[in-house]
């Protein structure tokens, strides 16, 4: 109970804030340009869905985040654990990742669009290409790590390596995996956005840029918020991916 | 020594393959690359660029860390704030950076206050959450000693809380220092037209994928030494391994 009651009062600070945006707003303490108050951002939200398209933006988004983020896993996953199932590929291939790893994603996109045009395949290359990084480091990692006992029991068992891959690694590595996936969602959503608003596609990103070009800032806002609420809701979802998927490990 | 084995293959792969294909306005052979970096270098606009991005890399990231800093330290030591805090926090967090470009852009128009006004809405995060459970977590009975000494508040903080979760804050700006550089050249990328995101942008729009690559390669060198720079200090103030 008294962590409802926390999470009420939590609720009237939020509550709060927004009272104090629209007051700042209403008493046009900064130009209303720059800031629109709440009901004008919702309202501008609303008219979207009902008659401006906004759904088509928001799946576009969607669908650029999304195909990037799986292809990246999936490749991300299986890199991930050829390379951290053996000591000499380690060896040979850690240091080219670790060079790798804190380059911006989004620096080569004029690369991605020179190869591919401003395209949707672009998008979704660049946004596979930066997403990978959390999700490869982490399985390496996680795959790198077995517990040496667990090996023995394959060992003894005669498995053969994929079995061993498959049955002994994999499991243990996942908790690990699926944080770096969790990662790797973050900067998906990010460079969707903004390979959207450079190569202008169908997304909330180019749609968001151009209203800041026809200083329509209720709709900027607008914009801003559901992308925070993409972000929300895919960071839950994976959530509860990551609770039912590693349940087995409480017990 | 083996770590440089790959590279260097690829580059050779690369020389070889880009020469049998012939002349390319999408890639550009190692060699040529190396080219246009020393050109690059020589007319002063990769240093202009450097100096640009890291102006407002510093400067977001001085001014989202100093904001993280504060309210990690304050949320750490205080539970009922932390709690009250809690659904604003989990509201604003998840909004991606790149997403209040427009906004700033509108408020600020173009140049560095656009870039580090949006590199430190996306520093505040790591510090701030990091920072958190760095203070949050200081051994419990040192704060004891705190009590029994009578010291105030502010006092605990500064004698007590700081320099028991200095190596953690340090790790939590190491990281907020990566996502500043990548923030910078992103906000270039796609609307700033200024340091190094631009001009990977306009050499590539110019179809000179020899100085494209160059200012890839760069900023990977440029991000690289940042972190080494960082983990060599990391090391240096409280040696390996403090930060576990």
């Amino acid at each position: 109970m008294r962590v409802w009651a926390w999470r009420l009062a939590s609720l009237a600070v939020l509550c709060l804030i927004v009272g104090g945006w629209a007051e700042i707003a209403a008493l046009k303490l900064l130009p209303p340009l720059f800031l629109p108050s709440p009901s004008r951002a919702w309202f501008a939200l609303v008219a979207g869905f009902s008659r401006g398209g906004l759904l088509a933006k928001l799946e576009g988004t969607l669908a650029h985040m999304s195909m990037g983020w799986l292809a990246a896993s999936l490749i991300g996953t299986a890199l991930g654990g050829l390379i951290g199932s053996s000591a000499r590929a380690r060896a040979y291939i850690g240091p080219t990742l670790e060079f790798l790893r804190p380059l911006p994603a989004s620096a080569v996109i004029p690369v991605a669009i020179s190869i591919f045009g401003l395209t949707p395949s672009m998008a979704v290359g660049v946004i596979a290409f930066g997403s990978i990084w959390p999700m490869l480091l982490a399985t390496v990692h996680g795959f790198a790590n077995v517990e040496p006992r667990l090996l023995e029991v394959g060992r003894a068992l005669h498995m053969s390596r994929l079995a061993v891959a498959l049955k002994i690694a994999l499991p243990s590595a996942l908790p690990d995996i699926l944080s770096g996936m969790r990662l790797g969602l973050t900067v998906a959503l990010i460079l969707s956005v903004v390979c959207e608003m450079i190569a202008g596609l169908d997304g909330l990103g180019a749609w968001e840029l151009l209203a800041a070009r026809a200083y329509r800032s209720p709709d900027i806002f607008a914009g801003v918020m559901l992308l925070g609420a993409v972000g929300l809701s895919a960071n839950a979802a994976l959530s509860v991916i990551e609770t039912r998927a590693l349940g087995w490990r409480g017990r | 020594m083996r770590g440089f084995v790959l590279p260097l293959l690829l580059i050779v792969f690369a020389e070889i393959g880009a020469r049998l294909h012939g002349a390319s306005d999408v890639l550009a052979p190692p060699s040529e690359v190396a080219l246009a970096f020393v050109e690059a270098l020589r007319d002063g606009s990769l240093a202009l660029a450097t100096r640009d991005t890291l102006i407002a890399a510093f400067g977001g990231l001085a001014a989202g860390a100093a904001l993280g800093l504060a309210l990690g330290v304050v949320l750490g030591v205080s539970r009922p704030l932390d709690r009250l805090l809690e659904l604003p926090l989990e509201v604003l967090r998840p909004i991606p950076s790149v997403a209040v470009i427009p906004v700033a852009l509108v408020a600020l128009g173009f140049g560095y206050r656009l870039e580090i006004a949006i590199v430190s809405f996306a520093c505040i995060w790591p510090m701030l959450i990091l920072t958190r459970a760095a203070v949050a977590g200081v051994e419990p009975r040192l704060l004891e000693v705190a009590r029994v000494l009578r010291l105030s508040p502010l006092a605990t903080v500064v004698k007590i809380v700081a320099p028991a979760a200095l190596p953690r804050i340090f790790v939590a700006f190491r990281l907020a220092a990566g996502v500043a550089l990548i923030v910078a050249v992103t906000v270039e990328i796609a609307v700033n037209p200024q340091g190094l995101g631009a001009a990977l942008m306009t050499a590539g729009q110019a179809l000179r994928p020899d100085l494209t690559l160059a200012f890839l390669v760069w900023v990977g060198v440029v991000g690289f030494a940042l972190n080494q720079l960082l983990l060599w200090t990391e090391a240096r103030l409280f040696g390996k391994g403090a930060a576990r």
